[in-house]
């Protein structure tokens, strides 16, 4: 069938901020999608808060709208842009029930557009669990036990039918959110109300448990002409009981006989055609029982998902190009297959090779989070490793990750068989211990439920460990080297083993000849020839890597995505790349995340999917002889490995180290006369206590080399200051400490500029809405700056260029500046923190002011001058520029977003440690209106009525007439604590008086339950936050009311309802901004 | 123990051994299925075949009675990047290794069988000698040269059946199909015995009126070796041509084809895997089938013949299908039985049946 030619106009809706289970392999769908769409000839309309990714890019789509996912911004696009069509299946679950929403409430019916690739009623039935059930069996495939509830009594009386333990899952929640295992009643009730309040239908589907089951995915897609083909099988390493996106995955499946397997293919075939999905792709789950071959169906996506992304990245099959193509009536015989060229699409990829992805927690910065894996998503990012074997996959996986591996060595027996017997990020880590202490296969079985073939192959690992072990490295023959790195580990790994250094073992590796050789990933076996250089290592003989025909730069990713690293720095890599191209150059690109835009195969030149570590990355170096490394866009990962890989393109290593060396950083400050905060590094405790005498509270206590504010803590007393240099000091792994005074009250600016090695062009001045004190990720910020003078601006400016050209900065640097006013009114700017590197926000500067920085750093790099680029280089003395104050009236705002829902965390108060996954963005035309739009997009409830409860600190009452008044005027109720109560009468703005948490009932919790509050303004006591007001803040969470914490912030809420209740929130296309002034 | 991989221009891979301990000629091939190594092991067709699996690791669920396509392993020696030695599936009876040993067949593995893939696709299947005992390379390469090739040979004869038997005889059956065997595997009967047949299997080289006699339908099998070098079994068809309704799969299809008319050509490398596209020309409908053939049937000289393409490969537009509807009959290259393989093309055996008028 030929593409259709009766639509035009194409919405396509993205997935918005990074959340748990949402992540950028949305980016990654999504853009495809948009390219797909485009090459076809249609104009393609997209929406998405997200700022930070490749798809919003004004080249992408035809539209552009950075605008919240809700269905009044969705109405205004589509009332504006007129789209013929609407594909709800590339934008994860966001995209998908904005659809739904935008049907149900006739808004697509209105404007005649139609949905393509999933149709409402498949998408209900898919998503609605009674009716999947339903529908499953009629086709006469079998289903867990199960029905829905919408109340707990209904709920409880399902346990005659499913027995304990019970699954609990929330209808249409993302990642499982909200759901999870009880194994007793008491646990079954807390779930079940949790889940009912989280199901935005409040309606839960209890489950009998299948725990222990083992589990596997096939990925499928389907044409408009009913052809149906399984691009992927995965299988689970952990059995049924933990959420897919937590577990270990591999594909293809590995313990299936060819009849297993096609039942399996069967099944999911049945699936696809009984929820009548037409056409793209979509994943179906099943639970095998390892006793009998019993199948059950778990659930089906119709949609892309997460696992599509790993299928394919793990086939090289690229499920959401071929899934927009299918939208529009092309057949799948009728797609090529980019990489053999001259075969369809319409096939079922092979590999030989293994993948295993692993997940990548990040429950360090949630104390007292429940490190369970259950059925609701926990993790944040993830590796993948390809090797010719699962051994050498899982090695690389692991190498991949960074850390997240746990001490296990010094666990009692007992500790051991927990972690064996109840699944935390540790398991793995726990098998391997339990292998090497001798545990028999089979008692590790019995505790995990997984496979026997798996632990068998991880025994192959923990046996060749063991031959090694004790021994010394010259002692080892070329053989058994060579064995040890075919069986996955690495360097460092074997380092480890045989006592001595990584570079002593790749040194006597190299002189052996023990080296990587590369192959394709090419979607047949090797059965054609392929086209795309999509390749990873491995220890075999024949190397296929081929030549390029230009000169090479190697652009390094940033592995796992992280809190603090993720999805931007993908971005701005993605740019390097393109940037790279268009020089006339060949880009190669280094990366383990499956996830992302920049492993896609068509991103660069060549793909190389491997760890980010010297020795992978050195090997690709050796391999490539390149004219040099991009490592300043890949965030903290690849900088990491500044002295041991070369040559650089970009700003030194030692300008790098300068920044991250304390002391060097102090000496380059104070040369350029430009202040910090007074500060020291102590490598001991007892060294830091005296310098903490010295410099006396508040005090910021850190590690150094750590991303994303990891372990940093404002101590206002002995107490606070001793817990945080315990962690800081673990967290620190042999780097010094840092503590600094704490600048309590200022404002704090990110500036993000950019050198060609002379000259520095500042590229825009963010300032945060939150005070100094929270993590510059976590804070909101606002671009331009709304409270900052011309002259102080100018000194930011003059502060950034100066140290830009000592640096000698060569890419892209960003400058954290705080703002603090003294006594009489004196304003003193400290530097906080340089960082010669790209910084989280390059995506929403680039944004915001409309000059592509990463892929114009990337010229720099290449050795281009700011002139040649067209940028105007700052100079001290020197007026500052307009464009540093305006892009024609527009403000944009960078919102974060957090996961606080998915653990069961202590408190939400923000602080210096980051806790945000993603960020939105909001444009508008006044300040108001910008943050009212990020505040929506964030899924903020911020309330144009109702009441508002206040209790702030004593510094902050003198400006709390600011706030209250505003808010009383336009018909608040407010509701006060005493203290703050007092304050509002002296300033004569009526409020009510209620208790604080055990002042005694009904108190403010009461009032959060009863529905009296809309919106908490909770500025926490100069010092730690207390119970009460954790307890408060957590019941505002937890019922959904926003809690804003800084004074600062409360302000621009202030601003934000006025602009809401004034209706004047108006969708903004990026292509029709004004052009950036220079 | 170690083990060879000489191919007869002259490249050779070291491994290790596995399986039997042995020395054994054939052509080198390649199967790109992902699961199903047991059902690969016991199909006939692989007759004097050496087999290299394309996935990483194989025999990771072991082996079990149910799976066997045949009661034999077929393949002269079997290649693989990894062999389980541990396997898990609550189905298995016994390991891989111990099968292959009980059965006398060498298995090599740790060898770069993606760059042995690579070679295969540039330089064609070819002659290839796998040792696991230790044989010196002089006398591998004797027992190279010795071999004489698949081209020529009529190895269906040797494997099919050497006696006619009943598969199945219900009380009532819904046709009578006579299966010429010419190494047929069991999922093909099983097939039409659950389809309500009665199914006699005869020998290839039988004549036409034994296959004919008390059937509806007269079924030509999968088989081993080059359709061009059974000009007996041809002629025995030509003879037959109109009178009964006749269909046949793989080496059956081809078979057809010559007695037709039509020739057959030896592919490059052959098809065989589990995930060959086919559209089927009449309806669009694209199947995901199982193949496994090293020869094909000529498009033009089929034509000319009177055939019509029904199911074309969409990989490389060879013929997957033809029909001609004087002489009554049908036949695909693929395996509509897949065993291993999706089951996409199931509904052919119903066609089949209907197109005996039945």
């Amino acid at each position: 069938m030929p593409q259709r030619t009766d639509i035009e106009t194409i919405l396509v809706i993205g997935s918005g901020p990074i959340v748990i289970g949402q992540a950028c392999e949305f980016d990654y769908s999504g853009t495809q999608a948009c390219k797909a769409l485009r090459s076809l000839g249609y104009r393609v309309v997209l929406l998405n808060s997200n700022p930070a990714t490749i798809m919003t890019d004004p080249e992408v789509a035809d539209a552009t709208y950075v605008e919240p996912l809700s269905l009044d911004f969705a109405r205004q696009v589509i009332e504006r842009e007129r789209p013929d069509a609407l594909l709800p299946t590339v934008g994860g679950q966001t995209g998908l029930n904005l659809a739904m929403e935008l049907a149900e409430a006739g808004v697509l019916d209105a404007h005649g557009v139609e949905l393509i690739g999933a149709r409402p009623d498949a998408i209900a039935v898919a998503e609605d669990r009674q009716r999947f059930k339903e529908r499953m069996i009629e086709h006469g495939l079998a289903v867990p036990e199960s029905g829905t509830a919408g109340s707990l009594d209904e709920a409880e009386a399902l346990l005659d039918v499913t027995g304990l333990p019970a699954i609990i899952r929330p209808s249409f929640t993302l990642g499982g959110e909200g759901g999870g295992i009880a194994y007793n009643r008491d646990e079954f009730r807390e779930i079940v109300v949790r889940g009912l309040d989280l199901s935005p239908v409040g309606q839960v589907l209890v489950e009998q448990s299948v725990l222990g089951w083992k589990e596997f995915e096939l990925e499928v897609m389907r044409d408009l002409a009913d052809n149906v083909i399984v691009i992927c099988s995965i299988e689970n390493f952990d059995p049924m009981g933990v959420h897919t996106g937590d577990s270990i995955t591999v594909a293809p499946a590995q313990t299936l006989t060819d009849r297993e397997y096609q039942r399996l293919r069967d099944m999911a075939l049945t699936v696809m055609r009984a929820v009548g999905v037409e056409t793209g792709g979509s994943n179906v789950q099943f639970a095998v029982n390892p006793d009998d071959g019993q199948i059950h169906v778990i659930e089906m996506n119709p949609r892309v998902s997460r696992s599509s992304a790993l299928a394919s990245k793990a086939t090289g099959f690229p499920i959401a190009k071929i899934a927009a193509q299918l939208a529009v009536g092309l057949t799948l015989d009728e797609i090529d297959n980019d990489i053999t060229r001259r075969t369809p699409a319409c096939f079922e990829p092979v590999l030989d090779y293994t993948v295993v992805k692993i997940p990548r927690w990040n429950f360090e910065k949630f104390p007292g989070a429940d490190r369970t894996l259950d059925t609701r998503m926990k993790a944040v990012g993830e590796v993948m490793g390809l090797g010719r074997t699962f051994e050498e996959a899982l090695g690389k996986a692991i190498s991949s990750l960074e850390g997240g591996w746990p001490d296990a060595g010094g666990w009692s027996d007992e500790v051991l068989r927990e972690r064996l017997a109840i699944p935390t990020p540790d398991r793995l880590g726990a098998v391997f211990e339990a292998l090497r202490r001798g545990m028999d296969s089979s008692d590790i079985h019995r505790l995990t439920h997984i496979d026997r073939w798996f632990l068998h192959r991880v025994a192959d690992i923990v046996a060749v460990e063991r031959q090694l072990d004790g021994r010394f490295l010259s002692g080892l023959s070329d053989e058994e080297l060579r064995r040890a790195k075919r069986m996955g580990l690495s360097d460092a790994w074997l380092a480890r083993i045989l006592g001595t250094t990584e570079e002593s073992v790749r040194s006597r590796r190299r002189e052996a000849g023990i080296e990587v050789v590369y192959k394709r990933v090419d979607t047949c076996a090797a059965e054609f020839q392929s086209f795309t250089p999509y390749l990873y290592s491995s220890y075999e003989d024949e190397d296929e890597a081929g030549e390029l025909d230009a000169d090479r730069v190697i652009i390094l990713g940033n592995g796992p995505n992280r809190i603090g690293q993720g999805l931007e720095f993908d971005y701005c890599c993605c740019h390097a790349s393109y940037a790279v191209r268009a020089a006339g150059l060949r880009s190669i690109m280094v990366n383990c995340n499956p996830e992302t835009v920049s492993t896609d195969y068509d991103t660069s030149d060549k793909l190389y999917f491997e760890p980010i570590t010297a020795e992978h990355v050195g090997a690709v170096i050796a391999r490539e002889r390149p004219r040099g490394v991009v490592l300043q866009f890949g965030g903290q990962t690849p900088l990491k490995l500044s002295h041991s890989i070369g040559p650089i393109l970009g700003t030194s290593a030692d300008a790098i180290d300068l920044c991250e060396d304390r002391e060097r950083f102090n000496a380059l400050l104070a040369s350029l006369d430009i202040r910090q905060p007074e500060g020291a590094m102590a490598r001991s405790r007892d060294e830091a206590i005296a310098a903490a005498a010295r410099i006396g509270f508040p005090l910021l206590v850190r590690p150094s080399y750590v991303l994303g504010g990891r372990a940093m803590k404002i101590c206002y007393d002995e107490a606070d200051f001793q817990a945080a240099l315990t962690e800081a000091l673990d967290a620190s792994d042999n780097h010094p400490v840092l503590l600094d005074r704490f600048l309590e009250g200022a404002i704090e600016y990110d500036v993000d500029a950019i050198g060609d090695g002379q000259d520095i062009h500042v590229a825009g001045i963010m300032e945060h809405i939150e005070e100094a004190g929270v993590h510059s990720g976590d804070s909101a910020c606002v671009l331009p700056p709304v409270d900052l003078g011309h002259r102080l601006a100018r000194r930011m400016v003059e502060a950034t260029v100066r140290i830009g050209q000592r640096l000698r900065v060569r890419g892209l640097m960003n400058v954290q500046i705080a703002v603090q006013r003294d006594a009489d009114g004196g304003e003193e700017l400290f530097v906080i923190e340089v960082n010669p590197r790209a910084s989280r926000t390059i995506p929403y500067v680039s944004k915001a002011t409309g000059v592509p920085l990463a892929a114009l750093a990337t010229r720099l790099c290449l050795g281009e001058t700011l002139a040649d680029v067209g940028l105007p280089a700052d100079r001290v003395g020197a007026p500052l520029r307009p464009a540093l104050r305006s892009r024609g009236g527009y403000y944009f705002i960078k919102a974060p977003v957090f996961p606080w829902g998915r653990f069961a965390v202590d408190d939400v108060v923000l602080g210096p440690e980051m806790h945000s996954t993603g960020e939105v963005m909001g444009v508008g035309r006044s300040f108001g209106e910008a943050y009212a739009k990020a505040l929506v997009a964030s899924s903020m409830r911020l309330p144009q009525g109702g009441g508002v409860f206040v209790s702030v600190r004593d510094a902050d009452k003198e400006h709390l007439a600011d706030i209250a008044g505003p808010l009383y005027a336009m018909g608040f109720r407010l509701l006060a604590t005493a203290g703050t109560w007092a304050a509002l009468q002296e300033a004569g703005i009526p409020a009510e008086q209620v208790f604080k948490v055990r002042e005694g009932r009904p108190d403010i919790v009461d009032h959060v339950r009863n529905g009296d509050v809309q919106l908490m303004i909770n500025t926490p006591l100069g010092r730690k936050s207390v119970y009460d007001e954790a307890a408060m803040r957590l019941a505002g969470l937890r019922f959904g009311v926003p809690c804003i914490t800084t004074m600062r912030a409360a302000r621009a809420a202030v601003s934000a309802i006025r602009s809401l209740r004034a209706g004047e929130l108006r969708a903004v296309k990026l292509q029709e901004l004004p052009p950036s002034p220079a | 123990m170690g083990g060879i991989l000489l191919l007869e221009d002259g490249k050779s891979f070291t491994g290790e051994g596995f399986g039997a301990s042995a020395t054994r000629v054939g052509e080198v091939v390649f199967n790109t299925a992902m699961t199903g190594y047991q059902e690969v092991l016991t199909d006939p067709s692989y007759c004097e075949q050496i087999v290299v699996m394309t996935t990483s690791h194989v025999g990771n669920t072991g082996v079990n009675d149910d799976d066997a396509e045949s009661d034999g392993v077929w393949v002269a020696g079997f290649v693989a990047r990894e062999f389980s030695r541990q396997h898990s599936s609550h189905r298995a009876t016994e390991g891989l290794d111990r099968y292959l040993r009980r059965h006398g067949v060498p298995g090599i593995q740790g060898i770069d069988t993606r760059a042995l893939v690579r070679h295969i696709r540039e330089r064609g299947a070819m002659k290839a000698v796998v040792s696991t005992d230790g044989t010196d390379a002089h006398e591998l390469w004797r027992r190279l040269e010795a071999w004489p090739g698949m081209a020529g040979r009529a190895l269906a004869v040797e494997v099919g059946t050497r006696t006619p038997y009943v598969f199945h005889d219900p009380p009532q059956p819904r046709a009578r199909v006579s299966v010429v065997d010419g190494g047929v595997k069991r999922n093909i009967l099983r097939l039409l015995a659950d389809a309500g047949c009665r199914v006699t299997v005869h020998p290839i080289d039988a004549t036409f009126e034994d296959w004919a006699a008390d059937a509806d339908l007269v079924f030509f099998s999968n088989g081993p070796g080059d359709p061009a070098a059974l000009p007996a079994v041809v002629e025995q068809i030509r003879r037959g041509l109109g009178e009964l309704p006749m269909v046949g799969i793989c080496l059956g299809h081809q078979l057809l084809g010559l007695a037709i008319g039509a020739d057959t050509y030896k592919l490059k490398f052959g098809h065989r895997g589990a995930n060959h596209p086919v559209r089927d020309e009449q309806t669009g409908r694209i199947e995901i089938t199982s193949q496994n053939h090293g020869f094909c049937v000529e498009e033009s000289g089929l034509s000319r013949a009177g055939g019509t393409v029904t199911h074309r490969h969409l990989n490389d537009g060879t013929v997957a299908g033809f029909r001609h509807d004087g002489h009554r009959i049908m036949s695909v290259q693929f395996h509509p039985e897949a065993c291993p393989g999706p089951h996409d093309s199931r509904g052919l055996v119903e066609r089949f049946l209907r197109h005996a008028g039945v």
